[in-house]
């Protein structure tokens, strides 16, 4: 049996406790959280044993493990120390809110050849991990563009006060919602040269964007499109989809179904025909062994379990995987400062030009806005 | 016969398959008298169990069938508990304990569980798994309600932690309160059945997926249809179309030879679909019988 601690007790950590708990092959010994409330639950209804400090859980289990489920501020210290130990370990995503300490931690595990497994579970939702497969058979032929986009009912008021709207905290929905568009675009056509035009913006969270959306290039001049959104309430939960246009058609899907169009059909496997081809989660997921609240959340920890089991550490999601996400994710982060092109041809931004100009499409501007602001005192027709 | 009910996923956008039909259904529902008219059309048909989540818009459909009490003589709800969605967002904003405290209905009734960790530990979960029950059983006041289930998000939770006091807490308490019968939605239903055994909960009611590609039967298919077959439980199949990818006369057939599931939810909710599906599994358990 495989010895394995869980460090975090929120919606993720709780959900992972279950599933592995009832993995054929491990044994869940302790949880490690700050809530007395929690674990004073955990403690008495449950055969787990609880600790408020993960070093003495560390020390006094002998682990194979952990799963590390903390708010992102606390998932570097908490990795590598279980490294040191010798724990194999699954960490929740985003890894590191510093992409060069997650660079350093990822060569850790590689040298102690430590399982490592970060949790983007897009990776292990059926329908984009055969996206993937196609792109490798190369249906789509020399690729042009990809677009992933994450909508979702987070924030919806402007009072969240938990660490998932905290900046500081590796919270907001780059973090937390972006992160995940940006790990599947990497997953499928690799991680982008350079990223342009980033768009941050605030709806409801006091400390951290709500939206972001970016372009993203890359060396042979395919470019991308990132959009995520965490205050939409129009979907019941989170929603991911993307699409991939190539030379010889496009790939288009979301968790449930996935649909390619073809131009060409001699130049793909048989068994995908010219024009639409669609598939559906029902026929494309493995059942897994428990299931709770999607099967990619047992099929990301079975992966990391049946990695530990085999001693290799090449896993779907690797912490140098993660480490190109957060790459992406901060190099959005500083774009988002950057200079804009103005729109007004006339606004050429010399050394010595003043703001606020009075040039032909400032004026023009000026007065559209004005327009529209008298416009949306009326009822919508 | 089978008894026939009529699930509630199709009027609040969930579809397992589609995300685009999924938004097709939510816009076609999203006024309640377009659930109300599905409702009727099944009524009629003799469709009289309504499976409902306790969604703020179920509360709509139970004031209308308070107002209508000799159109509706016969009709029963089946609530199933917790709309799961709206804690698991409140988590999200608020944390657990704000998220819960957030749901709890009475000001003096919070002080008590949270006055402090310990006084929390003492007091346990019994109380605050009452006061939520309570909190979501409050629409449904004056109705018929023989059956009262835990969602499967919930259910497959504990069944995880391995915290098999709160599935008696919840079975009793559903029992003393309610005079109804304890019912649990899962989406692992062999284990479940050997942990409610275990219990002491006996001939339990348990809803789950039961189809025959096996989709969403975790423990799998084989050991579904043992279980069905050989254990003492009350089966109740849903998702036996696997959200549409099994043709209908196909999949009920299947599930209408599983001698032992006595009930079967769908989701259908045109007047041609929902007339369609209950005459294949009125048909087709004629057959089997």
């Amino acid at each position: 049996m495989i010895r394995v601690a869980l460090m975090g007790l929120g919606k993720m950590g709780l959900s992972h406790c279950a599933i592995v708990n009832t993995h054929p092959d491990v044994e869940l010994v302790a949880v490690c959280d700050t809530s007395d409330y929690l674990l004073s639950i955990l403690g008495k209804h449950t055969k787990l044993k609880t600790y408020r400090d993960h070093r003495r859980m560390i020390q006094a289990e002998s682990l194979d493990a952990v799963i590390v489920a903390t708010p992102s501020r606390l998932h570097a210290g908490m990795v590598r120390e279980a490294l040191m130990a010798g724990l194999h370990v699954f960490c929740e995503k985003p890894f590191c809110l510093d992409a060069e300490e997650g660079l350093q931690l990822a060569e850790l595990a590689e040298e102690r050849k430590r399982v490592n497994q970060v949790g983007y579970h897009h990776r292990f939702i059926a329908t984009f991990h055969e996206a993937k497969r196609l792109l490798e058979f190369n249906v789509l032929g020399k690729l042009h563009h990809i677009r992933a986009e994450a909508h979702g009912p987070v924030v919806l008021k402007p009072k969240g006060n938990t660490w998932r709207t905290q900046k500081e905290e590796g919270g907001g929905c780059l973090y937390d919602y972006a992160s995940h568009a940006i790990d599947l675009v990497n997953y499928l056509v690799g991680r982008p040269q350079a990223v342009g035009g980033t768009i941050m913006n605030r709806l409801f969270s006091g400390d951290a964007e709500d939206e972001v959306y970016a372009n993203l290039f890359y060396a042979d001049g395919m470019t991308g499109q990132i959009a995520a959104n965490w205050s939409d309430e129009s979907e019941r939960k989170m929603s991911t989809k993307v699409t991939i246009w190539g030379a010889n058609g496009k790939i288009s899907a979301d968790r449930q179904d996935l649909h390619v169009y073809v131009r060409d059909s001699t130049l793909v496997p048989e068994g995908i025909n010219k024009g639409w081809n669609a598939r559906y989660t029902t026929d494309l997921t493995d059942s897994v062994w428990f299931y709770l609240r999607g099967e990619e959340y047992s099929a990301q920890l079975g992966h990391f379990i049946e990695a530990i089991k085999a001693g290799r550490c090449d896993t779907r999601s690797t912490f140098r995987s993660a480490v190109e996400t957060d790459l992406v994710v901060s190099a959005l982060a500083r774009d988002s400062e950057a200079a804009r092109t103005e729109t007004d041809p006339s606004h050429v931004p010399a050394p010595d030009e003043q703001e606020g100009e009075t040039g032909l499409w400032s004026t023009v501007l000026r007065s559209r806005q004005r327009d529209t602001s008298r416009r949306s005192n009326g009822a919508y027709q | 016969m089978k008894q026939v009910i009529l699930g509630d996923n199709q009027f609040f956008g969930i579809n397992h398959m589609s995300e685009e039909k999924a938004r097709a259904q939510a816009i076609r529902f999203q006024d309640t008298s377009a659930i109300i008219e599905a409702i009727d059309i099944a009524y009629d048909e003799g469709i009289k169990v309504f499976m409902c989540t306790t969604h703020e818009r179920v509360a709509e459909i139970c004031d209308h069938v308070r107002a209508n009490p000799d159109r509706y003589r016969d009709f029963q709800f089946y609530p199933c508990m917790p709309y799961a969605h709206k804690y698991a967002n409140a988590v999200t904003e608020k944390g657990l304990v704000g998220a819960l405290k957030s749901f709890l209905p009475e000001e003096n009734a919070i002080s008590a569980l949270f006055g402090g960790a310990m006084s929390v530990a003492r007091k346990d979960i019994e109380g605050l798994a009452a006061l939520l029950i309570d909190a979501e059983m409050k629409m449904f006041r004056g109705l018929q309600i023989p059956v009262i289930f835990l969602q499967n998000v919930v259910t497959d939770l504990l069944l995880g932690l391995g915290m098999k006091d709160a599935l008696v807490i919840f079975a009793e308490h559903v029992k003393r309160r309610y005079q109804a019968e304890p019912g649990f939605i899962t989406m692992n239903a062999p284990r479940l059945l050997d942990v409610l055994e275990e219990c002491g909960i006996d001939n339990p009611i348990i809803c789950s997926n039961v189809n025959k590609i096996g989709f969403r039967m975790s423990g799998g298919l084989d050991r579904y249809e043992a279980i069905i077959a050989s254990r003492r439980f009350r089966p109740i199949a849903m998702s036996v179309l696997a959200s549409g990818a099994i043709p209908a006369e196909e999949a009920i057939e299947y599930v209408c030879r599983q001698p032992k599931i006595e009930s079967i939810v769908f989701g259908a909710s045109s007047r041609q679909n929902i007339r369609h599906t209950k005459q294949l599994i009125d048909r087709h358990a004629a057959d089997a019988a």
